[in-house]
């Protein structure tokens, strides 16, 4: 399954957006249970089975989601899950143990809901570049559908119920994916974190020691659900965002200015090894990409497009690198796989082939 | 310096999470890290102290509720305050009412707040809704044209447009 999906990036990885140059992409999500319905970690088998054919039938009802398509347990591989936790469509645990859970997946990926992971509904909506505002109206349009034929659980005082009283209220989590190499380069990373978290937010990420640097993404989202309106989260989100933005961008400045030389040295052999490698790691890939990343947004490398590096970061994925090679592989034989994905994409991307899906297994 | 898990390889991975001001760093070996779900996936629950705040406010007053001869059952699905407590989730809807006044205390230790603002069920969106509009527009063309209804078609297509232009 998903084949066809395999080899193309997903939507909110484009590299269109505003901001895209260092978000990567805005998420929103909203979680909704039904009335008088224990939520899915108490339900039996026989209740969730029930919950996902209703669901299942108000998103044939809807308009807006009438056009993707519905899996149940059977419907998934092992392997097929994995592309799709990937893919930022479902999260890691779910479907993985238990029948009587239900996918919706939309027609380019922005729109999905996941059915009986914690909660009934988990109404998702993801958008390329900074752009929580359109992530929040599009999940907020498949809600208004959806309970039209629906009847979700809510209280007066209370909200939206969740099964996780951390969720209640807006039911409301909107994150953006964001990439800040040079903060991490300059080492002042922490103390952004710091200023962040203490004003309210949640921020997770991944870095190595120094400047061995694993990606360089963090996420940014709220941590409460209750007491503050949809639009009061959204446009916090985008300001301090837009905030940590201008951060990254002083220290992008500050590189520059005071290690020129270093800085496009690291940028043109990430690149230098990405394009002719024969053997990447899925670790070492990621912090070549996130380099080569720095270098487009600073203007030190123009050759391939913001997009093209985006799609690789999300194909070099062992999952994705699976469904591409049309087989399972050990570890090994990944990174060669790996290695060849990169140098043909960007090959074809210099050819002028432009940064379209297409098959290059071959190449 | 090696991996806090397996102790053996060397750490590669450095999670760096703060929630409500707590920071905590696990260093982890890649391989560790991946089998932890540790991704930058954001459908990976930013992990809260939820059942810290459950263990102290159980902590706090354990034998007055004893003492009453048993725990308040949620009617909908059985909970106790006690059960919920341990995994974290409630059972249903209706435990929020049943176990009050406890909730309304959890719920303000987490979120300083205990009432909603923001969207109600029967309140409808605040956007446009001229996305979902122009689809069904686009349907009805489509089966205009197969319908060789040329006409409409035309009427149609100029809908669209002004949709598009309002966009």
């Amino acid at each position: 399954m998903f084949e066809e999906l395999s080899s193309k990036p997903a939507a909110w990885l484009s590299g269109a957006g505003p901001q895209a140059g260092i978000v990567l992409s805005s998420r929103v999500r909203l979680a909704r249970n039904l009335l008088r319905c224990k939520f899915p970690p108490a339900a039996d088998v026989e209740l969730r089975r029930k919950v996902v054919g209703e669901v299942r039938s108000a998103i044939e009802r809807s308009i807006l989601l009438k056009s993707g398509k519905f899996f149940q347990n059977g419907d998934l591989g092992g392997m097929d899950r994995d592309f799709l936790v990937e893919r930022h469509v479902i999260s890691p645990e779910f479907m993985k143990a238990g029948e009587g859970h239900g996918l919706y997946l939309g027609e380019d990926e922005s729109l999905s809901v996941m059915v009986n992971e914690e909660d009934h509904l988990r109404i998702q909506a993801l958008t390329s570049g900074l752009e929580v505002g359109r992530a929040h109206e599009l999940a907020t349009q498949a809600d208004a559908e959806l309970s039209a034929n629906l009847v979700f659980d809510y209280d007066e005082e209370f909200g939206y119920l969740t099964a996780c009283p951390t969720n209640v209220g807006t039911g409301l989590r909107a994150s953006v994916l964001i990439h800040l190499p040079a903060l991490v380069l300059t080492r002042e990373i922490d103390s952004v974190i710091n200023r962040v978290t203490k004003v309210g937010w949640a921020v997770r990420g991944f870095y190595g020691e120094g400047t061995d640097v694993l990606g360089n993404l963090l996420q940014l989202s709220n941590q409460t659900t209750l007491g503050r309106s949809e639009q009061e989260v959204l446009e916090g989100l985008e300001k301090v965002t837009r905030q940590v933005i201008e951060y990254e961008e002083s220290a992008r400045y500050v590189l520059l200015r005071d290690a020129k030389e270093q800085i496009e040295d690291k940028i043109w052999r990430a690149y230098g090894i990405l394009r002719f490698a024969r053997v990447l790691t899925s670790g070492e890939v990621m912090n070549l990409l996130s380099a080569v990343r720095l270098g487009l947004g600073m203007g030190v490398l123009k050759e391939i497009p913001l997009g093209l590096v985006n799609e690789l970061l999300l194909l070099c994925q062992p999952a994705h690198l699976q469904k591409f090679a049309g087989r399972e592989m050990e570890p090994g034989e990944r990174d060669a796989v790996r290695a060849e994905l990169a140098r043909a994409r960007i090959e074809k991307a210099l050819s002028g082939g432009a940064n379209g899906p297409g098959n290059s297994k071959t190449a | 310096m090696l991996c806090q898990e397996c102790g053996k390889t060397e750490a590669g991975v450095h999670l760096t999470q703060i929630v409500n001001n707590k920071k905590t760093v696990l260093n982890l070996c890649r391989e560790c890290a991946e089998r932890r779900g540790m991704t930058a996936n954001p459908l990976v629950q930013v992990p809260f102290p939820l059942a810290e705040i459950l263990s102290s406010m159980m902590g706090e007053a354990p034998e007055k509720k004893k003492g009453r001869g048993g725990e308040t059952r949620c009617p909908g699905c059985g909970f106790t305050f006690a059960e919920f407590s341990k995994v974290g989730r409630f059972g249903c809807g209706q435990c929020y009412r049943a176990f009050q006044p406890q909730v309304s205390d959890l719920l303000r230790r987490i979120h300083g707040s205990t009432r909603h603002i923001g969207r109600k069920p029967t309140q409808e969106p605040e956007i446009d809704t001229v996305l979902i509009e122009e689809k069904r527009l686009e349907d009805e063309l489509k089966k205009a044209i197969a319908a060789e209804d040329f006409e409409k078609a035309a009427r149609l297509r100029d809908r669209i447009k002004t949709l598009m232009r309002q966009d």
